[in-house]
């Protein structure tokens, strides 16, 4: 079991993590004609808007409760009301997905019974939109636990038990985590109606922050599951959970509508990738289809003629845990080794299985001074300043990709998507080869009395 | 007191807008109160963070949870000849853990005494936000005994965002400069024609676009607040001569504040547009001059402006013929430098509509006297109605900041970042060239012309026309027919007002 080592020091330098409001905003954008709302002061929703936009490069739609001295004071519920009842009025949204953040937890309200006196009170206004509740404090957290409340808090609004057991034989209940991009989610839903499945994904940001220009001004998510959509996953034959941190929304559908669920903890390898398509020829009875087979043999050839750049290379990675896992475990897969690995939060399960010595919970701080030697990083933008002071190339992954374009649109998941990460990271690899010198082989280069650079042994290990 | 500042804030005499209303107006503040799900912008803590951090030698650390600063960190295009420091984020990210223990103060001076000793820096600024105000931490304390107890100067920045807006953060930075910063340090070399600069950010770099204009005079920038600031530099910041003013709302208390407790003489100017970059130099001359520095500067000046203005104007003439008749909407909040406004129309540029949140009255004359029609400004306009008047080919270009950037580009309509996150310099002579370049460039661009193509299908997927046929006529990629916007676009029938009433700015 990998040793997950907790943050002792004081002062963060240069943050890993997003809040864990942020993470519960991008799963509500996920459901079409949603408005995500923070209950808290007006820069919470304004920096948490500022880098959605940074990284999706889309007009986001999210509001805040705009919670001033007094309210902060006195007491909040009036502000959650009236944001509540104006978000009906100006936008028509479909759900309301509230996320509280550190001031108002901070102060502790009973949120869920204000928001069912609020509901109750307005009854009429407020009929033919969904409000759900994730307590989503930022002194706690992260990405990842925040969209897992705001999954599990739509599941728990909207789906209604299902004591007969009704099934419907073709439905399949798809659980993206956060870090799933458009195109992973775009590619998935291909491969469950390649059995002749029918998919209900929640979240699903394909269809709302997939970078498409409608025909008209629309002020919510357009595009994503729709809300019908969610009651009815109750009557699906199973789910299926894409990472650790959806399986509490799936066991939420077990517990209250008997859908049995299955967790695949990555998507990014071949073994798993093979898992997963025979669970949907198992539920489908149908046999694996042509196009896969070939995807994967594929696949094969990818890790043949890539793992020649991967063996011995140090990797720095840093990333929720889940992500974490994923990257680590393709990249320990073809032969590197994961030299460093630094996380957000130290609580989920999956952090003992990282192929890794250890995991530190820190930021990128932490990373930056462990990471010298290393020959790639992996993270998100943030990992720039690493990158430039330490002189080793950064690939990026998660979330803030403010300084690339297309980052929603990568692939990362299939037999399709682990090809596209081997191609990524192999071509980094090459593009920062170190050609061996004269010095760099000279076999008397380390046994100069003062052995200062520890950086020439580079060239040695740098794969051909 | 916090409050007692704030209601300081809220007096300024300095500020126009303030002394156009009556006692009672005032004494109700500036900032309005919020609508509950409708309200947009950052905080007062966001606010203090902009004018402070571009202090680039000093560290700047957030005593919040994570998301004030986790989220919202290395994310303003300053440049910076020094230091990178300022780049790095800290931050006490306080845990629940820490709430419920009341061990916010310890791990800020923990924190203190960490970057103290890993990085060295001349001073570290100190941030409260709403949860360390909620629970009580007293970080002027903290700063103070960290203070002295590491041998740095632990500037404490008081303002929560639960306050106010992003302008009131502003101006509660600048009191935390004038209360602990500022007169500070006396520097060595003090000269009869040092200035200080307030409100300059240099974003994009494009203060090293002015710098040099001010050097080939012999005037050296002793502290240019915040923008590629050093910390020594504004600690010495009252042996300045004179103090320019830019962005005039965010900083005007400390500029009235520096006058009476120094008696350094403000003014308000801009280096965005000809004009206001040569009136800017030329007032700074003539102060300078009052306060006894050699009067040879003042013909020096003129000669200085006479041949960059000349030189500009050549440039910016290449570009009439290629921007002539377009329309542009500039969408604001409210437009300061009524010379950029000038010099577009100089080149022959239509102002279509502008808006006139955060203008004054005095503003707002203005623009009736340039634009000739009153209705074209407007106080704001809803995103719907912003995406409408676009999408109806109602304007060329829309110039504005980040957040109505998509209005623009969902419409399909050319946009120009005019605002914090531009990438591009727009300051002084050359900005200014630069600024009508990237609107001919943006204009011009053949992917406006791609992206509104028709698909040759309808909503239903048939195909509209038989591509054979067409290309028998040889009419691929013409639009006249089918699209009134692209007809409206050639019909000009926002004719605005034109190059020739400008000859007064």
């Amino acid at each position: 079991m990998t040793a997950v080592i907790p943050r002792t020091k004081a002062a963060s330098l240069n943050p890993l993590k997003s809040s864990q409001p942020l993470g519960a905003a991008l799963a509500y954008l996920g459901v079409d004609g949603a408005m995500p709302l923070f209950h808290g002061s007006q820069g919470c929703t304004s920096f948490a808007l500022v880098l959605l936009v940074r990284h999706f490069k889309e007009a986001i739609p999210l509001q805040t409760t705009a919670m001033d001295e007094v309210a902060t004071v006195l007491g909040g519920a009036d502000h959650l009301e009236e944001a509540i009842l104006n978000l009906k009025t100006r936008t028509k949204p479909s759900l309301i997905g509230v996320c509280t953040t550190a001031l108002v937890e901070t102060r502790g309200e009973d949120f869920a019974a204000d928001l069912s006196a609020i509901r109750r009170r307005n009854a009429d206004a407020l009929a033919g939109t969904e409000v759900v509740l994730a307590q989503t404090p930022d002194f706690e957290g992260a990405m990842e636990e925040g969209w897992t409340k705001a999954v599990t808090s739509m599941v728990d609004a909207l789906v209604p038990p299902n004591p007969e057991r009704m099934v419907s034989l073709t439905q399949v209940n798809i659980l993206p985590g956060w870090h799933h991009t458009v195109a992973d989610i775009e590619h998935l839903r291909d491969l469950v109606e390649a059995f002749g499945l029918e998919p209900i994904i929640l979240p699903d940001i394909s269809g709302s922050l997939d970078g498409t220009v409608p025909e008209r001004w629309v002020p919510t998510a357009y595009g994503g599951t729709l809300v019908p959509d969610i009651r009815a996953m109750g009557r699906s034959v199973h789910t299926i959970a894409l990472a650790e941190h959806v399986r509490a929304p799936a066991a939420l559908l077990e517990a209250r509508a008997g859908v049995p669920f299955t967790v695949f903890e990555s998507l990014s390898g071949l073994k798993a990738v093979d898992r997963f398509v025979a669970l949907l020829a198992r539920l489908s009875g149908r046999p694996v289809p042509a196009r896969l087979r070939r995807q994967r043999s594929q696949l094969q050839d990818a890790l043949l003629d890539g793992h020649f750049h991967f063996g011995g290379q140090k990797i720095a990675l840093a990333a929720e845990p889940d992500l974490l896992f994923t990257l680590a475990s393709f990249f320990a897969g073809l032969g590197a080794e994961i030299a460093l690995a630094v996380t957000t939060t130290g609580s989920s399960p999956i952090l003992r299985k990282v192929p890794a010595r250890e995991v530190l919970v820190g930021d990128l701080g932490d990373f930056e001074a462990r990471a010298a030697g290393c020959d790639l990083l992996v993270t998100h933008s943030h990992g720039r300043q690493a990158s430039e002071r330490l002189g080793i190339p950064l690939m990026r992954v998660g979330f803030p990709v403010f300084d690339r374009l297309g980052s929603q649109h990568r692939l990362t998941v299939g037999y399709q998507g682990a090809r596209n990460l081997i191609f990524e990271a192999a071509n980094i690899f090459q593009a920062n080869r170190r050609e061996p010198t004269p010095q760099s082989l000279n076999p008397f280069r380390d046994r100069r009395p003062t052995s200062e650079d520890t950086h020439d042994s580079h060239a040695q290990t740098a794969a051909r | 007191m916090l409050k007692d500042k704030i209601a300081d804030m809220f007096n300024e005499p300095g500020c126009e807008k303030n002394q156009a209303k009556d006692a009672k107006a005032r004494k109700k503040g500036c900032s309005k109160p919020l609508t509950p799900g409708a309200a947009a912008g950052g905080c007062a803590f966001d606010g203090a963070k902009i004018v402070l951090q571009p202090v680039t030698d000093a560290a700047h650390l957030i005593h919040a949870p994570l998301a004030c600063e986790g989220n919202s960190w290395d994310n303003r295009g300053a440049g910076s000849s020094g230091s990178d420091l300022w780049r790095r984020s800290f931050t006490t990210d306080l845990t629940e853990l820490d709430i419920v223990m009341g061990q916010g103060e310890r791990k800020l001076y923990k924190a203190v005494r960490e970057i103290a000793q890993a990085f060295n820096p001349p001073a570290i600024f100190v941030y409260s936000t709403c949860v360390t105000a909620l629970i009580g931490d007293d970080i002027e304390a903290v700063c103070k005994a960290a203070s002295a107890k590491y041998g740095l100067p632990v500037v404490p920045v008081n303002a929560p965002g639960f306050v106010g807006s992003k302008n009131l953060g502003n101006k509660l930075a600048g009191e935390a400069l004038l209360d602990h910063v500022i007169g500070t340090h006396e520097p060595d070399d003090v000269g009869p024609t040092d200035i200080n600069i307030l409100g300059e950010f240099n974003l994009s770099g494009e203060f090293w676009a002015v710098k040099p204009l001010f050097e080939a005079l012999g005037i050296r920038i002793r502290a240019s607040i915040p923008g590629d600031a050093r910390y020594l530099d504004v600690a010495g910041a009252h042996t300045a001569r004179v103090t320019m003013m830019e962005c005039s709302t965010a900083l005007i208390t400390l500029a009235r504040k520096m006058e009476e407790r120094w008696g350094i003489p403000f003014f308000e100017g801009s280096f965005y547009g000809i004009s206001d970059t040569s009136d800017a130099l030329r007032q700074t001359a003539r102060l300078l001059v009052s306060r006894g520095a050699d009067p040879s500067l003042l013909n020096r000046t003129e000669a200085l402006i006479a041949q960059e203005e000349a030189i500009a104007w050549a440039r910016m003439e290449a570009y009439r013929p290629r921007l002539q008749g377009k329309r542009v909407l500039l969408n604001t909040g409210g437009v300061k430098s009524w010379s950029v406004v000038a010099a577009l129309q100089e080149i022959g540029i239509e102002i279509v509509g502008t808006s006139v949140k955060k203008s004054t009255d005095e503003d707002k004359e203005r623009i009736k006297q340039l634009l000739k029609d009153e209705h074209h400004m407007f106080e704001s306009m809803a995103p719907r109605d912003l995406y409408a008047m676009l999408a109806a080919n109602k304007a060329d270009i829309m110039l504005s900041g980040g957040r109505t950037q998509f209005i623009a580009l969902k419409a399909k309509m050319p946009w120009l970042d005019i605002n914090q996150e531009r990438h591009f310099p727009y300051a002084g002579y050359d900005g200014m060239v630069e600024l009508v370049k990237r609107i001919a460039l943006a204009i011009e661009n053949p992917v406006w012309e791609t992206v509104r193509e028709d698909a040759p299908w309808d909503r239903e997927g048939n195909l509209t026309e038989s591509p054979l046929l067409q290309a028998g006529k040889g009419v691929i990629g013409s639009r006249e027919e089918a699209d009134p916007h692209f007809l409206a676009h050639h019909r000009k029938k926002f004719a605005g007002a034109g190059a020739d009433d400008m000859a007064e700015c």
